[in-house]
């Protein structure tokens, strides 16, 4: 952090002028470092530090085709135009393109699919959507009517991993970028910590996953605030952007919710403590040993997997034969939390803490 | 034998096998007996948490002291010859932690004086009672109270006797006490992060210990920590972004201070020690705690809505932290003790229990003692104070402004401050020549 961060503490009163410029009149303060901050400086700082994060961390290389994975909510929303706009400023020379994945999730992802069509015209970002319902048969509304509430993210998380690699392959595209902000990666950590998940933890705050993979995926918005690009849009266009902001109507009872708690009642105290715990779970002392479990195959499906049946198939077929709970929890002989192994893989943390693997092929 | 009766718990009718035989039973009837020994009836401590009505108090009580005396014999806590202090806050945990040395006392003297040839001593036991009413005024109120009621449970903890040491925190500073008060007053009064205050202080604390340790001729200094506690830490540290030196905190052994520090009831649940408190009757005194509003205050709530939620939740997270890699001060050192009987000595090497004690490889942040990560050097070479923390306490603690960071320093005690100049003097190609200086046949000067 900047030495000269301003602690609104400290402050006898509002400034008169932007911390950055010194010309204009502050209209915010930053979420990240309340700085009292002008509108334009905000936007460039905004810019300029995803600009970096993707330079310092040699994100892209010149030529090469990319896939945004688009929900239409504002995380994505926000990077297909800032990426855009990156790439033309600073000429990454990157092909773009905008990934969707329907869920079956009437009420909500019907509508925010709208809005990802309505973001392919804007942005001239050509779109390519995959189903549930067309990879593997049912929707999150039928799964959520055969399994309840308990547990859905799960499968949603599994089903939409594969998905995006399957659209991935589709598109012929080199990487993957998703929305994933600091507060998510936060919040990811946190999770680890109290499931006892030690090997994800290590990879969880890795800015790229899956190098050695066929579709790596990065994180440019790892150091991004969600507050800020809530606030980004109405900077940059003194509107909002153009995107979906509902909560997934599902997701109430994910465990993820305890920690996303926590983590706004920590930034209200300490603005920086996001930041920090990322900075923690990239600085554990984790063994390499104990990083990576086995890489192979699916036998049914040839996707990328650490056992016989990839996760995605071993849910799909509880489903099929009416046993939701496969795939659900420990494996019998593992268990090490006595009588409570259905609480710990709620929440869709295995999105964002899994790696692509080496793989043969992604030919299903 | 199975039991038919529907209201049978495992083991309930065992007992009653031979007297009655197996009945149907009605379930308010039947006789539940602790699951270990089947003999006994359960206790039931009626305080919501798990494990209740399974256990006899003896059992219970077994369990808990069991897993103290494992620690301590696994990790070679406390060995024939050693001195130990025990900080004592007055509260559960760490009268728990007295109660179960002294236990572990009296058996030593107990087999010392049933020996003949008497060749294992009998390690000595002190007691430690941090004043800190000189950082939060609230508790001068009751202190000469509270301070009473230690030096009377510390009497009553004997034979074998058991020396007191009252330490005032400001005793960091010096012994003249209304300079040494003035001094904390004013190195307080210059933090303004109020979560950096908490922490400052809990560092003055284990100085102030560390100091009247050494001073009087300990080598252990036995921390009560309980898992519950470690839980927390565990959280706050992944907050203030000190990850990388958390797995030096939550080991049994903390050997990287000048007294090492043990942690003996390390595998205990807060519910287990308040627990025994309430069974053995263990009074404890709980001294008004100054209304904290910080980052740490925050976690503790959040640990206890995870625990209404899964009661293990901490043993889960201590167990996950467990999983890091500690350091290599995370076990008793090596030293050249003539003093330690022989079959110590050859216990310890055999289970490679010790850790050759020159082996400093890691820098420390002056602060909080937390070994430095290499990331966390900083670009800006002008402040030797600023350059030696670690990045939490540089946010922290140390004061924003460039220009207030020398007077800062000057409010810090000597130890802390000392360590800065070691580690603005510490070169590695010169450390490292020295290490294998011995080994070199050359003058420096023409040496590699």
């Amino acid at each position: 952090m900047e030495r000269g961060e301003a602690k609104s503490k400290k402050a006898g009163g509002p400034p008169r002028l932007c911390c950055i410029c010194n010309e204009r009149r502050p209209v915010l303060k930053r979420p990240k470092t309340l700085q009292q901050i002008c509108r334009e400086c905000f936007y460039e700082v905004f810019e300029e530090e995803i600009h970096q994060a993707i330079v310092n961390n040699g994100l892209f290389k010149s030529g090469e085709r990319v896939a945004i994975g688009a929900s239409g909510g504002k995380d994505s929303t926000v990077l297909a135009y800032v990426l855009s706009e990156l790439n033309r400023r600073y000429s990454y020379g990157l092909d773009l393109f905008l990934l969707s994945i329907d869920e079956g999730i009437t009420g909500y992802r019907d509508d925010s699919l709208e809005t990802v069509k309505r973001n392919e015209l804007q942005y001239g970002l050509p779109l390519q959507i995959l189903s549930y319902k067309d990879l593997y048969g049912w929707t999150m509304d039928d799964i959520v009517k055969m399994i309840g509430l308990k547990n859905n993210c799960t499968f949603c998380g599994v089903f939409r991993r594969q998905a995006l690699d399957r659209g991935a392959a589709l598109l012929k595209v080199d990487k993957l970028v998703t929305g994933h902000n600091a507060d998510d990666i936060a919040e990811t950590v946190l999770l680890n910590i109290l499931r006892g998940d030690i090997a994800r933890l290590s990879r969880c705050t890795s800015i790229t996953t899956g190098e050695d993979g066929p579709i790596p995926r990065c994180k440019p918005f790892k150091y991004t605030y969600e507050k800020e690009i809530v606030i980004y849009p109405f900077c940059c266009f003194k509107s909002s952007l153009d995107y979906f902001s509902t909560e997934c109507i599902y997701s109430p009872n994910a465990y993820r919710g305890f920690a996303r708690e926590f983590i706004k009642d920590l930034e209200r105290l300490r603005p920086r403590a996001i930041l920090d715990i990322i900075k923690s779970g990239e600085d554990f002392r984790i063994a390499t040993t104990t990083k990576m479990p086995e890489q192979g195959t699916c036998e049914r499906c040839g996707y990328i997997s650490s056992q016989k049946w990839c996760k995605a198939c071993v849910l799909l077929d509880g489903l099929n034969r009416g046993l939701p709970k496969m795939g659900i929890g420990r494996a019998r002989g593992g268990g090490v939390n006595g009588g409570d192994h259905k609480k710990e893989t709620k929440a869709g943390s295995t999105v964002k803490t899994l790696e692509s693997k080496q793989c043969g092929s992604l030919d299903f | 034998m199975a039991c038919n009766s529907s209201g049978c718990e495992s083991g309930g009718c065992y007992g009653r096998e031979k007297e009655n035989g197996c009945k149907v039973v009605d379930v308010k009837e039947t006789v539940r007996l602790c699951v270990k020994c089947k003999s006994n009836e359960p206790m039931t401590f009626g305080d919501g948490g798990s494990d209740d009505g399974r256990f006899c108090a003896e059992c219970f009580r077994s369990n808990v002291y069991g897993k103290f005396r494992l620690a301590v014999t696994s990790h070679a806590m406390i060995t024939p010859s050693d001195n130990v202090l025990v900080a004592f806050s007055g509260r559960s945990s760490s009268r728990v932690a007295l109660q179960f040395v002294h236990e572990l006392q009296v058996k030593a003297l107990k087999n010392y004086e049933a020996s003949r040839d008497r060749s294992l001593p009998v390690f000595g036991v002190g007691v430690a009672f941090v004043d800190e009413s000189a950082a939060y005024p609230s508790l001068s109120g009751g202190m000469s109270d509270a301070i009473a009621w230690v030096r009377s449970t510390v009497l009553s903890l004997s034979p074998p006797e058991k020396d007191l040491h009252v330490v005032p925190i400001e005793s960091v500073f010096g012994s003249d006490s209304v300079e040494a008060r003035d001094r904390l007053v004013k190195l307080l009064d210059s933090v303004s992060d109020e979560t950096g205050k908490e922490d400052l202080l809990l560092h003055l604390k284990m100085l102030s210990l560390q100091k009247v340790a050494s001073e009087n001729g300990y080598n252990r200094l036995v921390v009560g920590s309980c898992t519950s506690r470690l839980a927390s830490h565990v959280l706050t540290a992944t907050v203030k972004g000190r990850g990388y030196s958390l797995s030096a905190d939550i080991q049994h052994v903390d050997a990287r201070w000048k007294v090492p520090i043990v942690l003996p009831l390390r595998d205990c649940v807060w519910q287990e020690i308040t627990r025994l408190c309430h069974l053995d009757g263990l009074k404890t005194v709980e001294l008004a705690r100054h209304p904290q509003s910080g980052i740490n205050d925050l976690v503790s709530s959040f640990v206890a809505l995870l625990q209404e939620e899964n009661p293990s939740r901490e043993c889960t997270i201590v167990r996950t932290a467990a999983k890091l890699t500690p350091f290599y001060f995370n076990k008793i050192p090596e030293t050249d003790d003539s003093c330690v009987p022989m079959a110590t000595q050859r216990r310890l090497k055999k289970f490679n229990l010790k850790y050759d004690g020159s082996m400093t490889t890691e820098a420390f942040c002056p602060i909080c003692n937390g070994p430095l990560n290499g990331s966390d050097s900083s670009e800006d070479e002008s402040d030797a104070l600023y350059d030696a923390c670690c990045s939490s306490c540089r946010f922290q603690i140390l004061p924003q402004e460039p220009s207030s960071l020398d007077h800062f320093g000057s409010l810090l005690p000597h130890h802390m401050i000392s360590q800065v100049k070691h580690h603005q003097k510490f070169d590695s190609q010169t450390y490292l020549r020295e290490k294998i200086k011995d080994c070199l046949l050359l003058d420096d000067e023409e040496a590699v």
